[in-house]
């Protein structure tokens, strides 16, 4: 991807306004291009390298090559693909229901003839608290004695101690905490709707339902786009909440539980290196049918949505 | 504003009243009840209701009383606080570059930075804990710096470059016409247009960096560099014999303080640095 701007058919030597112009650009941008990459580049490369070896921190000295025989072991693992199939369920029901909700909050936010401010500054609370600390709240929700929301719906039982009940509440907690993020990135696509189009639309016989879902949805696709985007990635990574509620009991470990668990606490440099880069293939794939689904809309086109 | 059919008749402002209410009750329950229980005594703790019957403060008490809770918030400010500062001034560096100068690369860079943004974290855990030990970075201050500083400059490149595109720059210009020296020009016209959204996603990076959790959890073993996050999950409520849960209600509505400090007061620049940098970017 080179700068299309360069593309001056006159002389072909650049002026020297343009070259200084250019040395100031790379080096304001390269301390904070190195940091990014040295972080995340290498060590993922690191994470390749090791997945390829056994590498287990509690007999070092029988480290060696091993292939492909960690994946191997990690795709035929029952607990992998039963993390995996927990994180795709938490994913898909927390963004389908964050968006609902979501979008409801965004109207509110945009809409509302009273207490417009108020709204919008409880619903940042929820974005901005530590995920720990709410996780922490919902745990204490859901125990028995400690628990105002256990003792109203389930008085004689313990939900966190079954897998579905478990499930829930992570979901409920991942998607109390990220609504409100949702929420923003929805008005301001609410703010890119024009009056006179909604205006026009009523003219024209269209109800408020045909209004939303005819000009509005089109107008905001791009916003759309970004918001699901984001969440759906950032929801792929679910970890403080099943840490806290469940530490991963009942079969309810997402796939970055299970890596941190085989890395902290098994001490397997190996497996837990290969986990890592099959997540991050899992997000890779993930990122690339947004893009490909929605085409020209994704984040980073220019396509402003126009109906 | 208010859009089609936006008339003020009262019914519909009690329907929005009504509106208003369950999203308060929704953004603020878990909070309260955290809260609630943080003042309760031990004895009451399980009696379910929201307003203490005993207030106490003795859970406070018992947290400040110790080491493993005072340390860890003298680690999570220090950590969150120079890391922010660091990931704005490269950030500020690179969105003045993108913002305002043409050079090649620049959209390569807008585009790592996105894909930094959607990076799976827990995917650098395993190469970074093993890379920190070696290098001995592994449970210092610096081993969580780093991270924290890579995954906050998309954030804060992206918002600042959105802030930097609505200022009026020609006024630079204009000052230096009027005699102002370059560096005058800028600290008295640039800064203080500038500063605002300096000020906004240095922020949100703190935020960022106060909430982690996998980070911490992964690459820290001790007292050391344990934030406060990652404390509560080693509460054994020592001063108490019983469960840790009055201890570590106190210490969650510690550290919930200094975010709802920025979102009473910050609002609106919270709200415009999330949607500017998101829509815009």
């Amino acid at each position: 991807m080179v700068s299309t701007k360069d593309a001056l058919p006159v002389a072909k030597a650049i002026s020297e306004g343009k070259k200084a112009e250019r040395r100031l650009g790379w080096l304001l941008c390269a301390p904070a291009a190195l940091v990014m990459v040295a972080v995340t580049g290498w060590p993922i490369l690191y994470a390749v390298w090791l997945s390829f070896q056994r590498f287990d921190l509690k007999y070092p000295d029988q480290r060696e090559f091993v292939g492909l025989e960690n994946y191997v072991t990690v795709l035929t693992n029952g607990y992998w693909w039963s993390a995996f199939w927990v994180t795709v369920l938490i994913t898909v029901v927390s963004v389908a229901i964050e968006f609902v909700l979501g979008m409801g909050l965004a109207l509110i936010m945009h809409r509302a003839l009273v207490g417009r401010g108020l709204v919008r500054t409880v619903s940042l609370i929820p974005y901005g608290i530590v995920t720990v600390v709410a996780a922490f709240s919902w745990r204490y929700a859901w125990t028995p004695d400690t628990g105002y929301l256990a003792n109203l719906f389930a008085p004689d039982s313990a939900p966190l101690t079954d897998r579905a009940g478990s499930l829930a509440i992570i979901i409920l907690a991942e998607i109390w905490k990220t609504t409100p993020f949702m929420a923003l990135l929805l008005m301001a696509g609410l703010a890119l709707v024009p009056d006179d189009l909604l205006k026009a639309a009523a003219m024209d016989g269209a109800g408020p339902w045909q209004r939303f879902v005819k000009v509005m949805l089109p107008v905001m696709k791009p916003a759309i786009l970004v918001a699901l985007l984001f969440r759906t990635l950032d929801a792929f990574r679910v970890f403080d909440n099943i840490v806290v509620l469940t530490s991963g009991s009942q079969d309810t470990s997402s796939v970055s539980v299970l890596a941190y668990n085989n890395l902290i606490k098994g001490l397997n440099l190996g497996i837990g290196s290969t986990m890592s880069v099959l997540i991050f293939i899992a997000v890779a794939l993930i990122a690339f049918l947004f893009v490909k689904l929605f085409g020209a809309a994704a984040p980073g086109g220019d396509d402003k949505g126009r109906p | 504003m208010a859009g089609v059919g936006g008339a003020e008749t009262p019914g519909r402002k009690a329907g929005w009243t009504v509106l208003n209410i369950v999203v308060v009750i929704y953004a603020l329950l878990p909070v309260l009840w955290i809260l609630s229980l943080s003042f309760k005594t031990p004895a009451t703790l399980g009696d379910g209701n929201l307003i203490p019957r005993e207030w106490t403060l003795e859970n406070y008490a018992a947290i400040f009383s110790t080491t493993e809770f005072t340390r860890a918030l003298v680690n999570s400010i220090g950590i969150a606080l120079i890391a922010t500062a660091i990931a704005v001034v490269l950030g500020t560096m690179a969105a003045y570059a993108i913002a305002r100068l043409e050079f090649p690369g620049k959209r390569l860079l807008v585009g790592v930075s996105l894909l930094i943004a959607m990076f799976p974290q827990v995917s650098l855990v395993s190469p970074l804990f093993e890379i920190e030990r070696t290098l001995g970075l592994f449970d210092t201050w610096a081993g969580l710096i780093l991270p924290y500083i890579t995954f906050s400059l998309p954030l804060a490149i992206y918002t600042l470059s959105a802030f930097f595109r609505e200022i009026p720059w020609e006024l630079e210009k204009a000052a230096k016409m009027d005699g102002a020296t370059p560096g005058q020009a800028f600290a008295k016209v640039i800064a203080p247009l500038a500063a605002p959204g300096v000020f906004t996603t240095a922020i949100l990076v703190f935020i960022f960096c106060w909430n982690d959790f996998l980070f911490a959890i992964s690459l820290t073993s001790t007292e050391n560099s344990r934030t406060v996050p990652v404390a509560l999950q080693f509460f054994t409520g020592d001063s108490q014999f019983e469960d840790p849960t009055g201890s570590i209600s106190a210490a969650a509505v510690v550290i919930t303080i200094p975010i709802i400090v920025f979102v009473l007061f910050f609002q609106r620049r919270i709200v415009s640095g999330l949607t500017s940098g998101a829509v815009k970017g």
